[in-house]
């Protein structure tokens, strides 16, 4: 099994035809991903990509072709606005692959969200791939294999060298998750590892954090009181500067608060596999297991 | 992005915060008109992007024109070295003069977005004038706090809460309520990250005035506030930085001397990390991002070599979006553009990584190519001369 996606996921993406959604729209047809339909104001009506029809709203693409899942590639100053329209649409899941959203805008997106069912990945992340099943995302597919592991990550291409050194241990993945390096995001950490919790073909998870916030700390509590599977943890910026915002806009100690080290100590007590260096994240997975 | 004192004053003050009169200049005799126009005791204080400038000799009483005058010619040009500005200081290339405030009290404001509550948060304190990490250390139950309703903004009631809190009475509650509401009014207009008043004062005659202000603003949101984005000072960024992002390249200037050129935010991050766990030291934070082309990675490297502390530069590139060969020849290029003198180690998977091999196998130059992201750490902590 996996989660959020799988090969019955009927997606629609907004902003199919700029540069950035129709590159990866097509990308996501050849992993296998059922993209039944795009949404481009203005150019509702055409096809693209042979025959995934393009909607002036998310509403159309909901009734007409009954899609359940969006992914955004809309600019970021329309962004927050798409994503409120596929919320409103009534998808089940919204992934919002758009860097640079302001921090306003999301703060109305979440309160926007309060006491719908959409369940929102990202902002400003790399999607989500459940390989084998489907690909709501920009990552590459091909360094994915089915398996086990769970991967939940603040980052994007870490995510991708965590997924490798897992593959090339000839393991596998049964979802990888990008939440994003925003500050407000969608879907923190402990939601995805509910999710993971209750997947009977996930045994482990790996989560990849990164200095800024509390939701590493937060993540260690629930891993504590209710988590069942092993855990192995790398957090990003254990060197990084006091102060200074390191590429992604959430990634910043403040007033002291959000180092690696407390977030590495939250989880080492929560019982996480925690690995200093990058490059053990994979090996540690292996030795978890007992494989 | 980060604005002066004087430059947070002038918008508050379009938003109703009331604040001191007064005006900022970078010439002594222009200090001194303002001085005269202002009349009477003024305070003049040096804008650089720090604070503690009061204990460093930044910030001056003045009880004549010609006082101020001295006091300026003085102050502008001199390097301040506080507790936030690191060893090397700061040059002062502004001040501002305003009127000296008769201080009764002095309180704390301050805005900030609380991430896990995914709200603006309006926090106050009646102790104000020292820094608020200080306080709410020895303190916490001194700060108080309203979480602010993103339909609702912030509510008179809330401002009338904390406006009780900060222990005023009679007319002071009134003027505190109008300030309150108008620094969120202004917070929010701006697409503010942070607007902070410490002091917040209470005068002799009942007023409540900002003293000093602090206003951060939200980068991703600068491209619907033109006239905030102009309030730039790129002499409070260090130059390479303010190259960098001619280029949209994210570079953090650091004190080691392995260079780094990466793809992505985190793996960036994690890529220093794991030079440091090898016992080496970055030199820098720099993220090409995910679409970079061969142009931007000519100028990455070159921003890189401008570094006189590099003496080995660690390439890290995991191809998704980014081709490994189109990185690779950028690579190439740029090393032989510009007559490279230093050690490089490249590291490359994911999309074309073969190619890329390939291409600087094939390319002549000294490049070490390793396959993986321990081993160039390794290697590149080595020749930058570290321990590994």
């Amino acid at each position: 099994m996996s989660i959020l996606i799988d090969e019955n996921t009927r997606v629609v993406v907004q902003g199919i035809t700029g540069s950035e959604g129709s590159f990866h729209t097509e990308q996501m047809i050849a992993y296998g991903t059922k993209v039944v339909a795009g949404v481009t104001p203005g150019k509702g009506g055409i096809k693209v990509f042979d025959n995934v029809p393009v909607f002036n709203t998310v509403e159309e693409a909901v009734k007409k072709e009954g899609a359940n899942a969006s992914i955004i590639f809309v600019p970021a100053p329309f962004a927050a606005d798409a994503i409120m329209e596929a919320v409103d649409a009534g998808v089940d899941l919204v992934v919002a692959i758009t860097e640079g959203i302001p921090i306003q805008d999301m703060i109305k997106v979440k309160a926007f969200m309060k006491g719908r069912k959409t369940r929102l990945i990202g902002p400003n992340c790399p999607g989500v791939i459940s390989p084998g099943k489907a690909k709501m995302g920009i990552m590459p597919g091909y360094i994915h294999k089915p398996g086990t592991i769970g991967i939940v990550s603040r980052s994007g291409t870490l995510t991708y060298e965590a997924v490798n050194q897992i593959s090339q241990l000839g393991m596998g993945q049964s979802t990888a998750v990008g939440i994003g390096g925003d500050p407000i995001i969608g879907s923190p950490f402990i939601e995805i590892l509910r999710l993971f919790n209750e997947d009977p073909d996930t045994e482990a998870v790996v989560l990849i954090g990164e200095i800024g916030g509390s939701a590493e700390e937060e993540a260690a509590e629930y891993i504590k009181r209710e988590f069942k599977k092993p855990v192995i943890s790398f957090i990003a910026g254990q060197t990084a500067p006091p102060g200074r915002r390191m590429g992604h806009a959430g990634a910043i100690i403040a007033g002291g608060k959000g180092t690696a080290a407390e977030k590495m100590k939250a989880l080492s007590e929560a019982g996480v596999h925690v690995v200093k260096s990058p490059a053990e994240i994979g090996k540690t997975v292996k030795e978890a297991l007992g494989k | 992005m980060k604005v002066h004192e004087y430059q947070a004053k002038e918008i508050l003050r379009k938003f109703g915060v009331k604040v001191p009169r007064g005006r900022a200049t970078d010439s002594p005799e222009e200090a001194r008109k303002i001085a005269e126009e202002l009349g009477g005791r003024v305070v003049v204080k040096a804008q650089i992007h720090a604070g503690g400038r009061g204990k460093a000799g930044g910030v001056k009483l003045a009880n004549t024109p010609d006082e101020v005058y001295e006091i300026a010619k003085k102050m502008l040009g001199m390097k301040l070295v506080t507790h936030q500005t690191g060893p090397e200081g700061k040059i002062v290339r502004k001040i501002l003069v305003e009127e000296a405030s008769d201080i009764a009290r002095e309180m704390y404001i301050g805005i900030v977005v609380d991430r896990a509550k995914e709200s603006p948060v309006v926090m106050a304190s009646p102790e104000g004038g020292v820094e608020i990490e200080e306080v709410a250390a020895t303190h916490p139950e001194l700060i108080f706090k309203e979480y602010v309703h993103p339909a609702v903004g912030l509510a008179p009631f809330q401002a009338k809460k904390l406006a009780y809190k900060l222990g005023l009475e009679g007319g002071a509650v009134k003027e505190a309520i109008k300030f309150l509401l108008a620094l969120w009014k202004a917070f929010e207009a701006t697409d503010a990250s942070l607007a902070e008043i410490n002091p917040l004062i209470l005068t002799g005659q009942g007023e409540v005035l900002a003293l000093d202000a602090k206003m951060n603003f939200d980068d991703n949101a600068l491209y619907r506030h033109p006239d905030i984005k102009e309030l730039r000072d790129i002499h409070e960024e260090t130059p390479l930085e303010v190259e960098a992002s001619k280029y949209n390249l994210n570079y953090i200037q650091l004190e080691g001397n392995v260079g780094c050129m990466v793809n992505g935010a985190g793996l960036a991050m994690a890529t220093m990390d794991i030079i440091k766990y090898y016992g080496g030291e970055p030199a820098n934070f720099l993220d090409v991002g995910g679409g970079a082309n061969e142009e931007q990675i000519k100028n990455a490297f070159r921003i890189l070599m401008s570094d006189p502390n590099v003496k080995a530069v660690y390439i890290n590139i995991f191809g998704g979006i980014l081709r490994c060969d189109r990185l690779a020849r950028g690579v190439v290029n740029a090393a032989k553009e510009m007559k490279v003198k230093v050690p490089i180690v490249v590291r490359m998977k994911g999309t074309n990584f073969e190619e890329g091999k390939e291409i600087i196998l094939n390319s002549g130059l000294d490049i070490k190519v390793a396959d993986t992201m321990a081993e160039g750490a390794q290697l590149a902590v080595k020749l930058a001369g570290g321990k590994a």
